[in-house]
């Protein structure tokens, strides 16, 4: 056989299977900008809730993440705590809890999401639900007398009825100013009471392109619309939907816990579909439900759904007609 | 024979376990095991009758005309279910209360009815009663580790005495619905993995001894 002469420099050319152009999106990018996106409710918390919301917000990222080594180590796969899914899974659980929580109960509840409800359906990308919102689930079920009641107010050690119990009736009390609700000078949850901070983080988000603006809009829009309609005591369109808006966990899981990349439709239309149901749901919760609140349990619903979505919503490939039946 | 009524036996409580390798009859396993107490007399319930149907109809299986053989096998299960069923209200009322529709419903039990149609429809005496002493304890044992799962976790104690020290809250969902569900899982995965771990062994043994005989054969 005849010797093929060198070309100069030939042996260093590599060329690697595509894609050749690679975008900057990383889980880890994705992730850690939804942990500063969160950042902003988190300082809010702090200051009227005190020391004792940023304990309970160190517990839940440091149980989550040492779950998820401890679980991935005995199952034997790659350590993958770098990549911020689970320090903010953690963060999102602790946002979850009013601040007179026990800590031992947000611990156990991190450690249940990462591990049953994440990797035991095989990790980041398998779970069918989101993990902080079921583990969410699983604490009201097992500790009912820490997650329901009177939560504690801001800048004082009292506590008192949530504003969406009084305004479901359960609970007695003033209704807070719309002001009060805006920047969150009100009781409850910790990462859910000021609207004003989560919007900001939500809007850092939808600038950066890192969430669709469909879900949130799909989600809050029908929470305003139905609630308009069907809120009032004095018949039809007589409803306060600002009021339903602000109050309770709704910006919270419409910007930051519907739009989870794993359990969220892939597809625009999908999307909105998504957050209208959320909103659906949470209305029917809210005003005829057993709870003063929906918002976890309709995006807990709508994650079961997600899959059909994605099917129902395929776009068209171009070229191709869609068959006739 | 005894050696293979022992087989039989033994394949009901680990290899052929009904709740945790079979999967059957879930109905009560996840209904009654809130507490140990309970699924003990459950356990106790199913032994009985699963053991005196299998030997029932075993000794049947040749009058039993093969087209209407469910009906059958369903008036003999029937017959032992309502006398547990009465027994156990006379012995254990407040236990009987507890369990309610799940003893008579032992009736249309998975595990009954599949044992009298897969084995004790087609083999001797001794061994049905073997397989439904092995069948019945394998369940028992099965309810119980999941009832003691539930209720250390969700009520804080073991057969109703307080286990864990008093500053426990014990976690309700777990002698709730979803709690059942979440211990079962974790259950039925730990007895997959031991069992592939035993299937692995037995097979790098036999093939040891396999290759040993081999070598002294060529030895030889």
């Amino acid at each position: 056989m005849e010797e093929k002469k060198a070309v100069p420099g030939f042996d260093k050319l590599v060329v690697a299977s595509s894609p050749h152009i690679r975008a900057v999106e990383t889980v880890d990018r994705l992730m850690w900008q939804v942990i500063i996106a969160l950042m902003p409710a988190a300082v809010v918390s702090v200051y009227f809730f005190g020391l004792r919301a940023l304990v309970l917000m160190l517990v839940g990222i440091a149980s989550a993440v040492l779950t998820e080594a401890l679980v991935e180590k005995a199952l034997k796969k790659e350590i993958t705590i770098a990549d911020g899914s689970a320090a903010l899974t953690g963060l999102l659980l602790a946002f979850n809890v009013p601040a007179n929580a026990p800590w031992w109960m947000v611990a156990v509840g991190a450690a249940f999401a990462i591990a049953v409800v994440k990797q035991t359906f095989g990790g980041l990308g398998a779970n069918f639900v989101n993990p902080a919102l079921a583990a969410r689930a699983f604490m009201l079920a097992a500790w009912p007398q820490h997650m329901t009641g009177k939560f504690p107010v801001p800048l004082d050690s009292i506590t008192a009825a949530t504003p969406l119990a009084i305004l479901k009736g359960t609970a007695t009390g003033t209704l807070p100013s719309y002001l009060d609700l805006f920047i969150g000078n009100v009781g409850g949850v910790l990462g859910e009471t000021s609207a004003l901070a989560l919007l900001v983080g939500g809007a850092y988000l939808i600038w950066q392109k890192v969430i669709d603006w469909r879900t949130p809009a799909g989600f809050i829009g029908t929470v305003a619309v139905l609630t308009w309609i069907f809120g009032g005591k004095g018949g039809l369109f007589t409803g306060d939907p600002l009021h339903h808006v602000l109050a309770g966990g709704l910006i919270l899981g419409a910007f930051f816990m519907a739009t989870d990349y794993v359990t969220s439709p892939i597809t625009p239309k999908g999307r909105l579909i998504f957050g209208i149901g959320c909103g659906f749901i949470t209305v029917l919760i809210r005003l005829w439900g057993g709870y003063p609140e929906g918002v976890s349990y309709s995006i807990l619903l709508m994650n079961l759904v997600v899959p059909f979505l994605d099917r129902w919503t395929l776009p068209r490939v171009y070229g191709v007609t869609r068959a006739r039946a | 024979m005894m050696e293979k009524m022992l087989r039989t036996f033994y394949n009901g409580i680990i290899p052929e376990n009904p709740t945790l390798r079979l999967v059957i009859g879930m109905c009560p396993v996840l209904a009654v095991t809130t507490a140990v107490v309970n699924s003990v007399w459950m356990g106790l319930a199913v032994i009985f009758v699963l053991t005196a149907s299998n030997t029932l109809i075993s000794l049947l299986r040749k009058f039993i005309p093969d087209k209407i053989r469910i009906p059958c096998f369903i008036v003999v299960i029937a017959t032992f279910t309502t006398i547990a069923d009465l027994v156990l209200a006379a012995v254990q009322p407040d236990v009987h209360k507890i369990l309610g529709v799940f003893v008579p419903l032992i009736v249309v039990n998975c595990i009954i009815l599949g044992r009298a149609e897969a084995f004790a429809s087609k083999n001797p005496v001794h061994l049905a009663l073997a397989d439904g002493v092995g069948m019945g304890i394998g369940f028992t044992l099965a309810i119980m580790v999941l009832a003691s799962i539930r209720e250390i976790l969700g009520s804080g104690s073991w057969f109703g005495i307080r286990l864990m020290p008093a500053g426990f809250e014990p976690a309700t969902v777990m002698i709730l619905p979803p709690g059942a569900f979440i211990s079962l899982g974790f259950l039925l995965g730990t007895m997959n993995l031991v069992t592939a771990r035993l299937a692995v062994r037995t097979s790098r043994s036999k093939q040891k001894s396999s290759s040993c005989a081999a070598h002294a054969g060529l030895e030889g």
